[in-house]
Parts: C-alpha cells; structure tokens; sequence
C-alpha cells in the first residue's frame, strides 16, 4: 500500500501531472532537488530543529475527557491547533520553504482559503527572509480577514482573485496562471497533498510528523493502537498527514471525513469522494465534482479550508482500494461540534476541524466503550469566530 | 496524408506563412461564434484552433478565461462544439485542431472523443494540460484516427527535453514564446530566432510561434524566423468588438510582406 506513487507520480490510476509544458521542467527541478533533500540528514535535521523549537513539536495527543464520557468511547486529539500559527499548515510550509533556500529561490508563492495555508508561508517567507505572494479568492478574504491581516503583517502581499467563486478553486488557478510567469524566480508553497506529482508526495511526507507522533503517543498512553483515526479532508493534507503512518497498520481504520455543505442532495458541497467521479484537475487526476460535460462545479463549505471541488490523488487511491474510508458532514454538524467542543473541552476548534470532530462523536456512540478514536484537531478556531458569530445571530456569513 | 501535413508541404513549397488562429467555440454563442470562425477561415486563417471551452483554464490569460466562461454560460458543450466542426469542414478545406483541456475530453472518453471528432473533420488536437510524460494516454486513441497530437515547446523547455518531446511528433511545433499565459503583449520576444534555431537543429517539422501576437507587424516579426505565427487572444478581442475580419487582414499583410 505504501509502494506509491510511481515515477510519473500516479498512486494506481490517480495523480500524474497534468499541466502546462511551461511548468514542466521546474517540476521535474523540484522533484530532483527534493529527492536529494531526502536523503540528507542535514536537511532533515535542520527541519526537524525548526519543528520542535518554532514549530513547537511535537503537538500533544490529548484525551478529551468529558467528550469522551458523553459519547462512550476515548476520543483523543491530535492538537495540531497548538501548532505555531495554529494549524498544521506550518509544518509542511517549514519544510518547502528549506527546499525553496535550497534550490535558490528567494519568492515564495501560495493560494490560500481559510488563510492558515497562506499564514504559513508567510510565515516561513518571514522566518527565512524570503518574499512573498498569496492567492486567495475575494469571497475568502471576506470570511477569514484576521488571517489576511496576519499574512500583510508578515510582510507578504495577498493578491484578491475574483473569477469563478471567488474560492479557494480560483486561488489555485491564479497562483498556477502567476508561477507559469514567474517560474525563475519563484517556488510554489502548494499546501494540499494535491496539484501535480511531486507536491502531493511532498506535502504528504511533510505532514506524515503528524500521524508519526500520534502512533507514538497513542502506543504510550494506551499500549495499543487506535481502533479509528479520523480527519477533515479538503484537499486532504492534514488528513494524509495522519493517515500516512498508519495505512500498514490494518486494523486500524482511516476515516476522511469531507464537507457536506448544505447536503450532498442539495448540490451545495464539498465531498469529491463521496459525490464526485473521476477528473483531472490543477494537475492531478481524482475524484472531482464536476457536471456531466467534465466543467467543474463550485463547491460549497461553511470552512474556507474544505471549500474545494477536488481531493488529493492518494486520498482517491486510498478510497478506490478501501484503504480508508470516507463520509460527509453538513455545515450545520459541523458548527454544532464546533460549540460543543469549545463547551465542553475549552478548545476552539477550526470550522474544517470541527467535522472530523463531528463524525468522532457519531462512531463513538456506536463503538464500544474502550474504543481508541483518534482525530486530527486541524487548527483552532479564531479565524472563523465572524463567520460562526454572524450565523448564530441569523445573519448569512456565507455568500454563495 | 493529414491536412495538417499537407497544408505545411505547399507552404514549404510556395514559401506561405501560414497563420494559426485561435478562436474559443461557443463565445459569445454557439451561432455568432460559427460566424466569427467562417470569417476568419474566409480572410486568411490557415489553420483553425477551435478552443473547447473549460470552466478552469489554467494556462490562459483573463481574455481567454473571459471567452471561456461567456462560452459555457450560453450552453457550450463538446458536442455542440462537434457539430460546429461538422458544418465548418463542409465548406472549408483548412486544417481545424481542437484546442482544449484534459477534464472535458477525458469525462468525454478519450477514445470516443478521438472517433467523433475526426469524423466531424478534425485534424488534430493540442491539449494544453497533457504534456509530453502523459501523452501516452491519450496517443493510442488519437494515432486510431489519424489525429495528430500537436506538441508543445515552452521557453522554459531545456534543448534535451525539447528533442524527447520531438521525437516521432507529428503536425507543426507550437512554440510558446513567452513565459506567461495566452494574451495580447506589447512587446514580443528577443531570443525566437535563436530558439526556432535550436528547435531547427532537433526536429524538421514546422514551427509556428505564438502568445503575445497581435497585430500583423509582430506576426511579420515572428515569421521572419518561423513557419508560422498563432494568435489568439488578439482573435477573441477582436471578435468582441466585431474587428476580426480587418485583424484577420492585417495579420495576412504582415505574414505575406504585403
């Protein structure tokens, strides 16, 4: 299972690179120099330093108590919201950024939704005293403000992008449209396990610190694995992340869990997997929302960071071989597990987050009691407290 | 023996220039945009890129993006854009390549799609996002119907990576001058002469440069040192503002020395 992907990036029939022949031979740049990087010990220790000292790594894996006795099972959590900038976003921005210095590159590029992808790398841009420039859509920089204001003090420019919806789809594509020019100059920080091969490998192995520490931790405080290990899944990445190290372990069941809107009935959604069918888009082939024609739809999610019509290409295999499985949750759930864990755990989650918490609390009622579920606690929530705050007082956060 | 082919052998033969014009199918409609085509195979384009609209272009420009989205708000689908090319070939002789993308073709079925065009009455196909690694899976079902795959060489592409691509291609080179995406430039490029050199050195079939083209100065510019020159946002604008019979016309001065 772990033999993938291959050397033109495919993990079975998903992934590959499709895009323009421009963008090519920096790909295939990217991909050697990050082969090379690793197998250096250098890098990996130089990586593994900033981890632990700026980072702050290893997260906690922390048993959320009264959560756990409400709903019958061990609920652990990955706190990957303690993270420097608060999400797990950073530990792969670290890790392109030490590739980008390798490779000579002195400009970081980014898209961002919710904007902690975006952070991140402004972040990182800070860190090594690069330049740097985000994509977000106009609809995102209305919803996640703090975040644009956090990557403007950083020092990076954020670029308003307002074709199509305005989303994190769109952010993409104008950051692919701007690298195609700026390619000499410029790295592309991708920050999802999607895009062409190498960057969903690449962005996979960055956040796999995530699921390594998790296994560890769990193994210590339980003496066994987890029955389930959970995560949210936009494009997949902090999902990947903790899946990554645990799909040898075959007991141990993946749940991806995706975001489903206003419902998968509605149309109004973000689940690829669970209601998209096989597509190429921003460089991979997977699973894709899409209309009959092969356009792609807009998606839909009340979290900026799941608002996304594709998925990433392993997570498509993983889902094809049974590996893991995936299901949805509506906006509503996942606003619902959003007050409910701050209530009763004092930890605000991230709106993405909150689904994965959501489906924890459904599988726990129906596991047994001793049930280990772990699940990956994505970020924090103070970047969505407008939109969560403008829904409780009735007032449409979201403009579709 | 492919149009395409044949088309580039009597331009070898007469001297021609040939100008490749792009146009997306379906902008601002399906009816006015058959119209704009006739017109512009009508005064002088020799080859025709049909652009088959997609809802994320990711190599094009705002011009492009902005004619693909006005073509699948007024109902553009690939059919629609097939049976376009069925009443174009019945009164036109030049060669069409369908311009596009992988997701439409893909969700179309790669194999299907390379029947029902071919039998519509194209020539070729150039899709933007497959490049050279990927070719493969699209090369069998083309090659089954005589489509020629148009390959695409970049600025960016290194001399090594550009022979590979040119081996055993078919059809014309579709130089990309500029690193960027599609769109009209005030200025072109200085270094085509020696990249059209070096693609020379690697490969005999011709060359046709584009990105940036718009007027028939620069087209003249361009085929000093190329066998053809492409132009297509200048085309889309052009029709727009319904001045493409007199672009048309003066890119046809600029390739012919008029």
């Amino acid at each position: 299972m772990k033999q993938v992907p291959d050397s033109k990036g495919f993990y079975g029939q998903f992934g590959g690179r499709y895009i323009a022949e421009t963008l090519m031979p920096i790909l295939l740049e990217v991909e050697s120099a990050y082969d090379e990087t690793k197998a250096d010990p250098e890098f990996r220790q130089e990586l593994d330093a900033l981890l632990r000292d700026y980072v702050g790594r290893p997260s906690p894996l922390y048993l959320a108590s009264r959560m756990s006795e409400k709903y019958g099972a061990k609920i652990y959590l990955k706190r990957e919201d303690l993270n420097h900038t608060g999400a797990h976003k950073v530990n792969n921005t670290i890790g392109q950024a030490l590739l980008a210095r390798r490779m000579g590159k002195k400009r970081l590029m980014a898209e961002t939704g919710a904007g902690q992808h975006g952070v991140a790398t402004a972040t990182a841009a800070a860190l090594f005293g690069m330049e740097c420039v985000v994509y977000m859509g106009e609809e995102d920089i209305c919803r996640q403000a703090p975040n644009v204001k956090r990557m403007e003090l950083l020092g990076a420019e954020v670029v308003p992008v307002s074709s199509g919806t305005r989303t994190l789809k769109d952010a993409m594509s104008e950051a692919l449209r701007a690298w195609v020019a700026e390619v000499d100059t410029t790295f592309y920080v991708i920050g999802s396990v999607a895009g062409p091969h190498p960057y969903p490998l690449m962005v996979r192995d960055f956040q796999a610190v995530i699921g390594d520490e998790a296994r560890k931790q769990i193994l210590a405080q339980e003496g066994r694995l987890p029955d389930m290990v959970l995560a949210c899944v936009g494009g997949g990445s902090n999902a990947a992340g903790i899946f990554y190290p645990f799909v040898d372990d075959e007991d141990v069941q993946l749940i991806g869990v995706e975001a489903e809107g206003y419902g998968l009935a509605t149309g109004q959604h973000s689940a690829s997997i669970c209601a998209g069918r096989v597509g190429i888009l921003h460089g991979s082939k997977s699973f894709v929302l899409q209309d009959d024609e092969g356009q792609i739809k807009n998606a839909h999610s009340v979290s900026a960071g799941l608002d996304y019509p594709g998925v990433g290409p392993e997570h498509a295999f993983w889902a094809d071989s049974g590996r893991a499985t995936y299901c949805s949750i509506t906006d509503d759930e996942a606003l619902e597990a959003f007050h409910e864990l701050t209530r009763l755990e004092g930890i605000i989650p991230a709106l993405e987050s909150s689904h994965a918490i959501a489906e924890a609390t459904k599988r726990a009622m129906q596991a047994s009691e001793d049930a280990i579920l772990v699940v990956n606690l994505s970020g924090r929530g103070d970047k969505d407290l407008d939109t969560v705050l403008a829904i409780d007082h009735g007032v449409k956060g979201d403009a579709e | 023996m492919n149009r395409i082919d044949s088309f580039f052998q009597s331009c070898k033969e007469s001297g021609k220039k040939a100008l490749v014009g792009y146009l997306t199918a379906g902008d601002p409609d399906m009816e006015q945009s058959e119209a704009n085509v006739r017109t512009a195979l009508t005064h002088g384009v020799d080859v025709l890129e049909l652009g088959v609209p997609f809802s994320d272009p990711t190599a094009d420009g705002p011009t492009i993006q902005a004619a693909s989205h006005r073509a699948l708000a007024a109902g553009a689908t690939l059919p629609k854009v097939l049976d376009m090319v069925r009443r174009l070939r019945a009164d036109f002789d030049q060669p069409i390549v369908l311009f596009g993308y992988c997701n439409p073709l893909f969700s179309y079925g790669y194999a299907d799609f390379c029947r029902d065009a071919k039998r519509a009455g194209a020539d070729g196909l150039l899709v933007v996002d497959l490049p050279f690694e990927m070719t493969p899976e699209l090369q069998d079902d083309a090659d089954v119907q005589d489509l020629v795959l148009i390959p695409l060489v970049a600025p960016t592409t290194p001399p090594e990576r550009a022979e590979k691509i040119l081996q055993g291609s078919r059809g014309f080179v579709y130089y990309i001058m500029v690193k960027g995406v599609t769109g009209a430039r005030e200025a072109l490029v200085t270094d085509l002469a020696e990249r059209v050199d070096a693609l020379r050195a690697v490969t005999s079939l011709p060359i046709a440069a584009g990105f940036g083209v718009s007027s028939g100065d620069q087209a003249g510019e361009v085929a000093k040192v190329a066998d053809g020159v492409v132009v297509g946002s200048a085309l889309v604008k052009a029709a727009e503002a319904g001045q493409l019979e007199a672009l048309v016309t003066d890119l046809r001065r600029g390739l012919d020395g008029g």
